[in-house]
């Protein structure tokens, strides 16, 4: 009788163990595709300069399009805490949308291998940040899911584990459809 | 893959009961040794093979291919992998593979390296050539997932236990011929078991002589059911089935077999580098031994998943 209860109290244990060891391995790594976000936005921010200044010449008309880029960037660069972040870098997203539209219009900007290779770059690190983030709420959700479900939230309550954050689109403008008019009226 | 291991099992059974005697050894020596010698192969192979794949298909390393690079097409196409294969390891959240172009027209992809932190993926020429941005970032997602679900370590272990029913086979192969001519002790050990004993001997026989083909099967067949893993798993990193459903048309079309990529390292690509030989024609014994499954059945599988959304 003893050694049944000792069994159920090992296996018990054993369990306990690799429960524990899973949260923590999944909660370092929802920390760690944090910090990759961040990463990804720091390389956003080197990359603007570069861009203004290669489509500066060929574009001298658009110089509001170019200011708004810069100074998005540059309030993007200070901003404080996750939301404010998120929202500044919203912001940015769509200055950079506005340049890529705007600059569909210079043909001789369209045909130049500088400019083609800047705009893959900024292509890329806008996934990179998209993707960052996709993989950020992956493993936060499986983190989560692990905290909630039966019977390893007993645990997760037990030891203070807390569900992290999902990352959300918080600016209302870049949530939107964009809206289409499709009844040819001019 | 349980299936190969029990049939492994039965062979090595087969092989001690019959040839090294009953009762005199309390292990099954021979399949053990087949397993020795398969997985010294195989295991060679695990740490060495990714670099002999590459040299074998003339991979260039991204960055020699970036300053070597021609026109500034061709700079923007290698820039463009590069970024391609960073995005989806971002996506994974798995560190950055080497990055290797094949000067190859046909477009084809594979990807190896034992574990993710020593993984390396190639893509052809022509693939560059042919697709378009999403497209290529769905063939690089369906290698890198081959990476992620550790396809390679499975496959070498596969290759191992592959090596071993080929020898356990070249074996029996060996000791019927002895046998037959020098009146094989061991053999008649067995017949003094009665009738059931050599009913079995038969079918064992049957099946060892037959086993490399078997084996082959099961091989592919556990190749195939990977294939569609990547697929799906390359799918969940682009949240864009389609894009590597188009990718997948585009290289069905290109007809060509892919030279440069040797039939060793076929599972590990996007599409049978074999060619179309055998992909393009349906029916039970192609399917059988076809390292890819069908490309209208995965094509059709990606469909349905970008339906759903």
């Amino acid at each position: 009788m003893t050694w049944i209860v000792l069994g159920v109290v090992a296996v018990v244990a054993v369990w306990a163990i690799a429960q524990y060891n899973r949260l923590i391995g999944l909660r370092n790594q929802t920390h760690n595709g944090w910090r990759q976000i961040d990463v990804q936005l720091k390389r956003r921010h080197d990359l603007i300069p570069n861009l203004v200044n290669t489509v500066r010449g060929a574009m001298e008309f658009e110089r509001d399009t170019l200011t708004q880029v810069m100074e998005a960037r540059a309030r993007a660069v200070s901003a404080t805490g996750p939301a404010d972040a998120a929202r500044k870098e919203g912001e940015l997203s769509q200055a950079l949308g506005r340049l890529f539209a705007v600059a569909e219009n210079y043909p001789t900007l369209r045909a130049n291998d500088n400019v083609k290779m800047l705009q893959e770059e900024l292509t890329s690190t806008e996934n990179k940040v998209g993707f960052a983030r996709q993989f950020y709420n992956d493993i936060s959700t499986r983190f989560n899911t692990a905290q909630q479900t039966f019977p390893s939230n007993m645990l997760a309550s037990m030891l203070g584990f807390t569900p992290a954050e999902l990352f959300e689109i918080t600016d209302a403008a870049e949530r939107q459809v964009p809206a289409v008019d499709l009844s040819m009226r001019k | 893959m349980a299936v190969l291991v029990a049939f492994l099992l039965f062979l090595g059974y087969g092989f001690d009961r019959f040839y090294a005697g009953d009762g005199a050894l309390m292990f099954p020596v021979g399949s053990l040794i087949a397993l020795g010698l398969g997985s010294v192969s195989a295991f060679t192979s695990y740490y060495s093979g990714d670099r002999a794949v590459l040299l074998s298909t003339g991979a260039v390393p991204i960055d020699r291919a970036l300053s070597a690079s021609a026109t500034e097409g061709d700079t923007l196409k290698f820039r463009q992998l590069d970024n391609v294969v960073e995005e989806m390891s971002i996506a994974a959240g798995l560190p950055k593979p080497k990055v290797y172009v094949v000067p190859d027209p046909d477009p084809n992809a594979f990807a190896t390296g034992r574990d993710p932190e020593h993984a390396s993926i190639a893509v052809t020429r022509g693939l560059l050539d042919a697709m378009t941005r999403d497209e290529l970032q769905g063939v690089v997602a369906h290698e890198l997932s081959h990476v992620r679900n550790l396809d390679i370590r499975l496959m070498t272990v596969i290759a191992a236990m592959m090596g071993a029913i080929a020898l356990l086979s070249d074996w029996t192969r060996r000791g019927l011929f002895h046998s037959s001519t020098g009146g094989g002790s061991s053999r008649g050990k067995s017949k003094d078991k009665g009738g059931g004993a050599i009913v079995l001997l038969a079918v064992w026989l049957v099946v060892a002589l037959l086993a490399p083909i078997i084996g082959q099967m099961l091989a592919m067949m556990v190749s195939r059911r990977r294939e569609y893993l990547a697929d799906a798993s390359g799918a969940e990193l682009t949240r864009n089935p389609l894009a590597l459903a188009r990718a997948l048309e585009k290289i069905e079309h290109a007809h060509l077999p892919t030279v440069a990529i040797k039939r060793g390292s076929a599972h590990l690509c996007i599409a049978d580098p074999l060619g179309k030989a055998i992909g393009l024609r349906q029916g039970w014994l192609p399917d059988l031994l076809a390292s890819h499954p069908p490309m209208p059945n995965r094509i059709s599988a990606l469909r349905q998943m970008g339906f759903q959304e």
